[in-house]
Protein backbone atom coordinates (compact mmCIF):
# COMPACT_ATOMS: atom_id res chain seq x y z
CA UNK A 1 0.00 0.00 0.00
CA UNK A 2 1.32 3.42 -0.92
CA UNK A 3 1.40 5.74 2.09
CA UNK A 4 2.91 8.74 0.32
CA UNK A 5 3.70 9.53 -3.29
CA UNK A 6 4.13 12.63 -5.43
CA UNK A 7 0.71 14.29 -6.08
CA UNK A 8 -0.46 13.70 -9.64
CA UNK A 9 -1.03 17.39 -10.25
CA UNK A 10 2.71 18.04 -9.82
CA UNK A 11 4.78 17.51 -12.97
CA UNK A 12 7.94 15.41 -13.02
CA UNK A 13 10.12 18.42 -13.87
CA UNK A 14 12.94 18.86 -11.33
CA UNK A 15 12.34 22.06 -9.35
CA UNK A 16 14.86 24.88 -9.69
CA UNK A 17 14.57 25.85 -6.01
CA UNK A 18 17.61 25.75 -3.72
CA UNK A 19 18.14 22.76 -1.40
CA UNK A 20 15.75 22.96 1.54
CA UNK A 21 13.62 25.74 0.02
CA UNK A 22 10.08 25.70 1.36
CA UNK A 23 8.56 26.56 -2.03
CA UNK A 24 8.80 22.94 -3.17
CA UNK A 25 7.07 21.81 -0.01
CA UNK A 26 4.24 24.31 -0.41
CA UNK A 27 3.88 23.35 -4.10
CA UNK A 28 3.41 19.78 -2.94
CA UNK A 29 0.78 20.80 -0.37
CA UNK A 30 -1.17 22.86 -2.93
CA UNK A 31 -0.97 20.03 -5.50
CA UNK A 32 -2.14 17.55 -2.90
CA UNK A 33 -5.13 19.74 -1.99
CA UNK A 34 -6.07 20.01 -5.68
CA UNK A 35 -5.79 16.21 -6.02
CA UNK A 36 -7.83 15.50 -2.92
CA UNK A 37 -10.62 17.85 -3.93
CA UNK A 38 -10.51 16.43 -7.48
CA UNK A 39 -10.44 19.86 -9.15
CA UNK A 40 -7.38 19.48 -11.39
CA UNK A 41 -9.40 19.96 -14.59
CA UNK A 42 -10.94 23.23 -13.53
CA UNK A 43 -8.13 24.84 -11.53
CA UNK A 44 -6.25 27.88 -12.83
CA UNK A 45 -3.18 29.07 -10.96
CA UNK A 46 -1.62 32.51 -11.13
CA UNK A 47 2.18 32.55 -10.76
CA UNK A 48 3.98 35.54 -9.21
CA UNK A 49 7.28 37.26 -9.94
CA UNK A 50 9.95 36.03 -7.53
CA UNK A 51 11.46 32.65 -6.85
CA UNK A 52 8.15 30.94 -7.64
CA UNK A 53 7.98 32.57 -11.09
CA UNK A 54 8.36 29.16 -12.75
CA UNK A 55 5.48 27.64 -10.76
CA UNK A 56 3.77 27.06 -14.12
CA UNK A 57 6.46 24.51 -14.96
CA UNK A 58 5.60 22.43 -11.92
CA UNK A 59 1.81 22.49 -11.49
CA UNK A 60 -0.09 20.31 -13.91
CA UNK A 61 -3.01 22.75 -14.08
CA UNK A 62 -3.68 25.77 -16.29
CA UNK A 63 -1.46 28.65 -15.22
CA UNK A 64 -1.21 32.38 -15.91
CA UNK A 65 1.89 34.46 -15.24
CA UNK A 66 1.11 37.86 -13.70
CA UNK A 67 3.34 40.92 -13.67
CA UNK A 68 5.04 41.77 -10.40
CA UNK A 69 2.54 41.88 -7.53
CA UNK A 70 -0.52 41.77 -9.77
CA UNK A 71 -1.45 38.12 -9.22
CA UNK A 72 -4.66 38.85 -7.23
CA UNK A 73 -5.80 41.33 -9.90
CA UNK A 74 -5.17 38.80 -12.68
CA UNK A 75 -6.85 36.10 -10.60
CA UNK A 76 -9.87 38.39 -10.13
CA UNK A 77 -10.14 38.74 -13.91
CA UNK A 78 -9.87 35.00 -14.49
CA UNK A 79 -12.43 34.21 -11.81
CA UNK A 80 -14.93 36.81 -13.01
CA UNK A 81 -14.56 35.69 -16.62
CA UNK A 82 -15.35 32.11 -15.70
CA UNK A 83 -16.69 31.68 -12.15
CA UNK A 84 -16.86 27.88 -12.60
CA UNK A 85 -13.04 27.74 -12.38
CA UNK A 86 -11.10 27.37 -9.16
CA UNK A 87 -8.49 30.13 -9.16
CA UNK A 88 -5.52 30.47 -6.86
CA UNK A 89 -2.71 33.02 -6.64
CA UNK A 90 0.66 31.85 -5.34
CA UNK A 91 2.89 34.71 -4.16
CA UNK A 92 5.99 35.46 -2.16
CA UNK A 93 6.51 38.29 0.30
CA UNK A 94 8.31 40.69 -2.03
CA UNK A 95 5.51 40.20 -4.54
CA UNK A 96 2.49 40.28 -2.25
CA UNK A 97 3.52 42.51 0.66
CA UNK A 98 5.55 45.10 -1.23
CA UNK A 99 4.79 45.91 -4.86
CA UNK A 100 1.49 44.02 -4.80
CA UNK A 101 0.13 45.38 -1.52
CA UNK A 102 -2.53 47.48 -3.27
CA UNK A 103 -3.87 44.54 -5.27
CA UNK A 104 -3.74 42.29 -2.22
CA UNK A 105 -5.67 44.67 0.04
CA UNK A 106 -8.28 45.63 -2.55
CA UNK A 107 -8.86 42.05 -3.70
CA UNK A 108 -9.43 41.12 -0.06
CA UNK A 109 -11.61 44.18 0.51
CA UNK A 110 -13.81 43.19 -2.43
CA UNK A 111 -14.03 39.68 -1.03
CA UNK A 112 -13.30 38.03 -4.38
CA UNK A 113 -13.96 34.28 -4.34
CA UNK A 114 -10.27 33.35 -4.64
CA UNK A 115 -7.59 31.42 -2.81
CA UNK A 116 -4.33 33.25 -2.15
CA UNK A 117 -1.25 31.37 -0.93
CA UNK A 118 1.38 33.70 0.54
CA UNK A 119 4.93 32.48 1.19
CA UNK A 120 6.57 34.64 3.85
CA UNK A 121 10.30 33.97 4.13
CA UNK A 122 11.29 37.45 5.35
CA UNK A 123 13.62 38.17 2.43
CA UNK A 124 13.74 38.78 -1.33
CA UNK A 125 14.95 35.43 -2.59
CA UNK A 126 15.30 35.64 -6.38
CA UNK A 127 17.15 38.96 -6.48
CA UNK A 128 19.74 37.79 -3.97
CA UNK A 129 18.60 38.37 -0.42
CA UNK A 130 17.59 42.02 -0.06
CA UNK A 131 15.44 43.29 2.82
CA UNK A 132 11.74 42.61 2.35
CA UNK A 133 8.74 44.31 3.99
CA UNK A 134 8.55 41.18 6.15
CA UNK A 135 12.24 41.05 7.25
CA UNK A 136 12.47 40.90 11.03
CA UNK A 137 13.81 43.83 13.13
CA UNK A 138 17.60 43.43 13.31
CA UNK A 139 17.68 40.87 10.48
CA UNK A 140 20.86 41.04 8.39
CA UNK A 141 20.27 41.11 4.64
CA UNK A 142 22.16 42.42 1.59
CA UNK A 143 20.54 45.84 1.97
CA UNK A 144 20.59 45.92 5.78
CA UNK A 145 24.13 44.71 6.59
CA UNK A 146 23.89 46.07 10.15
CA UNK A 147 20.45 44.53 10.68
CA UNK A 148 17.03 46.01 9.91
CA UNK A 149 16.87 49.36 11.69
CA UNK A 150 13.22 49.97 12.57
CA UNK A 151 13.88 53.69 13.17
CA UNK A 152 14.68 54.30 9.52
CA UNK A 153 12.87 51.59 7.58
CA UNK A 154 10.00 50.79 9.91
CA UNK A 155 8.56 47.55 11.14
CA UNK A 156 7.74 44.34 9.27
CA UNK A 157 4.23 44.10 7.86
CA UNK A 158 1.98 41.46 9.39
CA UNK A 159 -0.23 40.74 6.42
CA UNK A 160 -2.70 38.36 8.09
CA UNK A 161 -3.43 40.82 10.91
CA UNK A 162 -3.79 43.64 8.37
CA UNK A 163 -6.24 41.76 6.13
CA UNK A 164 -8.20 40.48 9.12
CA UNK A 165 -9.33 44.04 9.87
CA UNK A 166 -11.27 44.08 6.59
CA UNK A 167 -14.93 43.12 6.47
CA UNK A 168 -15.02 40.95 3.35
CA UNK A 169 -12.38 38.18 3.68
CA UNK A 170 -13.86 34.84 4.62
CA UNK A 171 -10.88 32.92 5.91
CA UNK A 172 -7.38 34.06 6.95
CA UNK A 173 -4.85 31.76 8.55
CA UNK A 174 -1.09 31.74 9.14
CA UNK A 175 0.75 28.42 9.12
CA UNK A 176 4.39 27.30 8.93
CA UNK A 177 6.19 24.38 7.24
CA UNK A 178 9.22 23.97 9.52
CA UNK A 179 8.14 20.74 11.23
CA UNK A 180 5.92 17.74 10.53
CA UNK A 181 3.28 19.07 12.94
CA UNK A 182 3.17 22.45 11.22
CA UNK A 183 3.15 20.85 7.75
CA UNK A 184 0.05 18.88 8.80
CA UNK A 185 -1.67 22.11 9.84
CA UNK A 186 -0.62 23.80 6.61
CA UNK A 187 -2.13 20.94 4.58
CA UNK A 188 -5.40 21.35 6.43
CA UNK A 189 -5.46 25.15 6.04
CA UNK A 190 -4.70 25.10 2.31
CA UNK A 191 -7.31 22.41 1.68
CA UNK A 192 -9.86 24.50 3.56
CA UNK A 193 -8.91 27.58 1.53
CA UNK A 194 -9.71 25.67 -1.69
CA UNK A 195 -12.84 24.11 -0.19
CA UNK A 196 -14.15 27.59 0.70
CA UNK A 197 -13.77 28.68 -2.90
CA UNK A 198 -15.53 25.57 -4.23
CA UNK A 199 -18.43 26.34 -1.90
CA UNK A 200 -18.41 29.96 -3.10
CA UNK A 201 -17.79 31.36 0.35
CA UNK A 202 -15.30 34.06 -0.66
CA UNK A 203 -11.75 35.28 -0.20
CA UNK A 204 -9.44 32.78 1.53
CA UNK A 205 -5.87 33.69 2.41
CA UNK A 206 -3.20 31.36 3.80
CA UNK A 207 0.19 32.77 4.84
CA UNK A 208 2.96 30.19 5.07
CA UNK A 209 5.96 31.14 7.21
CA UNK A 210 8.81 29.51 5.32
CA UNK A 211 12.57 29.18 5.28
CA UNK A 212 15.03 30.57 2.73
CA UNK A 213 18.26 28.77 3.73
CA UNK A 214 20.36 30.19 0.88
CA UNK A 215 19.71 33.87 1.53
CA UNK A 216 19.62 33.48 5.29
CA UNK A 217 23.03 31.81 4.82
CA UNK A 218 22.08 28.80 6.94
CA UNK A 219 21.83 25.06 6.52
CA UNK A 220 18.24 23.94 5.80
CA UNK A 221 17.84 22.30 9.20
CA UNK A 222 19.16 25.42 10.99
CA UNK A 223 16.88 27.60 8.87
CA UNK A 224 13.84 25.64 10.06
CA UNK A 225 15.04 26.12 13.62
CA UNK A 226 15.34 29.87 12.96
CA UNK A 227 11.73 29.87 11.75
CA UNK A 228 10.69 28.30 15.05
CA UNK A 229 12.81 30.56 17.26
CA UNK A 230 12.69 33.92 15.47
CA UNK A 231 9.91 34.10 12.91
CA UNK A 232 7.01 32.38 14.65
CA UNK A 233 7.28 34.61 17.78
CA UNK A 234 6.93 37.67 15.51
CA UNK A 235 4.42 36.08 13.13
CA UNK A 236 2.19 34.03 15.45
CA UNK A 237 0.47 31.07 13.81
CA UNK A 238 -3.26 30.64 13.90
CA UNK A 239 -6.62 31.54 12.39
CA UNK A 240 -7.14 35.28 12.18
CA UNK A 241 -10.55 35.20 10.58
CA UNK A 242 -12.97 32.41 9.82
CA UNK A 243 -16.57 33.32 9.11
CA UNK A 244 -17.50 29.63 9.51
CA UNK A 245 -16.91 30.06 13.21
CA UNK A 246 -18.67 33.40 13.50
CA UNK A 247 -21.99 31.86 12.48
CA UNK B 1 6.93 -2.84 7.84
CA UNK B 2 7.36 0.28 5.78
CA UNK B 3 9.55 0.83 2.77
CA UNK B 4 10.92 4.11 1.45
CA UNK B 5 12.36 4.65 -2.01
CA UNK B 6 14.24 7.72 -3.17
CA UNK B 7 14.14 9.26 -6.62
CA UNK B 8 17.81 10.05 -5.98
CA UNK B 9 18.45 12.18 -9.04
CA UNK B 10 15.91 14.75 -7.81
CA UNK B 11 17.42 14.91 -4.32
CA UNK B 12 19.33 18.07 -3.34
CA UNK B 13 20.74 16.66 -0.12
CA UNK B 14 19.11 19.29 2.13
CA UNK B 15 18.83 16.82 4.99
CA UNK B 16 15.31 17.76 6.15
CA UNK B 17 14.25 14.09 5.89
CA UNK B 18 17.23 13.05 8.03
CA UNK B 19 15.97 15.40 10.74
CA UNK B 20 12.33 14.29 10.37
CA UNK B 21 12.83 10.52 10.65
CA UNK B 22 11.79 9.49 14.19
CA UNK B 23 13.88 6.31 13.88
CA UNK B 24 16.99 8.02 12.50
CA UNK B 25 17.13 5.67 9.50
CA UNK B 26 18.00 8.18 6.80
CA UNK B 27 21.48 9.52 6.11
CA UNK B 28 23.17 11.68 3.49
CA UNK B 29 25.21 9.35 1.32
CA UNK B 30 28.47 11.27 0.99
CA UNK B 31 29.98 8.42 -1.02
CA UNK B 32 27.83 9.11 -4.11
CA UNK B 33 26.91 12.05 -6.29
CA UNK B 34 23.65 12.29 -8.23
CA UNK B 35 22.99 13.83 -11.64
CA UNK B 36 22.73 17.32 -10.10
CA UNK B 37 26.01 16.90 -8.22
CA UNK B 38 24.50 16.61 -4.74
CA UNK B 39 25.05 13.89 -2.16
CA UNK B 40 21.58 12.28 -2.05
CA UNK B 41 19.67 11.03 0.99
CA UNK B 42 19.61 7.26 1.39
CA UNK B 43 18.64 4.50 3.75
CA UNK B 44 19.83 0.96 4.38
CA UNK B 45 18.14 -1.81 2.37
CA UNK B 46 16.76 -3.51 5.50
CA UNK B 47 16.05 -0.37 7.56
CA UNK B 48 13.22 -0.98 10.09
CA UNK B 49 10.98 1.75 8.59
CA UNK B 50 7.62 2.26 10.33
CA UNK B 51 5.99 3.92 7.30
CA UNK B 52 5.09 7.18 9.08
CA UNK B 53 5.99 9.21 5.94
CA UNK B 54 7.38 12.11 8.02
CA UNK B 55 10.43 12.17 5.70
CA UNK B 56 8.27 12.45 2.60
CA UNK B 57 6.12 15.16 4.20
CA UNK B 58 9.17 17.32 4.86
CA UNK B 59 10.84 16.72 1.47
CA UNK B 60 10.71 19.90 -0.65
CA UNK B 61 11.31 18.00 -3.89
CA UNK B 62 8.94 15.01 -3.61
CA UNK B 63 11.88 12.64 -3.78
CA UNK B 64 10.50 10.06 -1.37
CA UNK B 65 7.85 7.42 -1.93
CA UNK B 66 6.59 5.56 1.14
CA UNK B 67 4.92 2.15 1.10
CA UNK B 68 3.63 0.05 3.91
Amino acid sequence: MIVFDKPKCLKDAPMHYCPGCAHGLVHRIVAQAVDELDIQDKTIGVAPVGCAVFAYNYFDVDMVEASHGRAPAVATGVKRADPSRIVFAYQGDGDLASIGMTETVHTAARGENLTVIFINNAIYGMTGGQMAPTSLPGQITQTSPYGRDVNTVGYPVKVCELLATLEAPYYIERVAVNSVKNVRRAEKAIRKAFQNQIEGKGYSFVEVVAACPTNWKMKPVDANRWVEEQMIPYYPLGVFKDKDEQK
Amino acid sequence: MGKITFDSDLCKGCGLCVEACPKGLIFIDTGTLNQKGYHPAATAEDAPCIGCAFCAMMCPDCVIKVEK
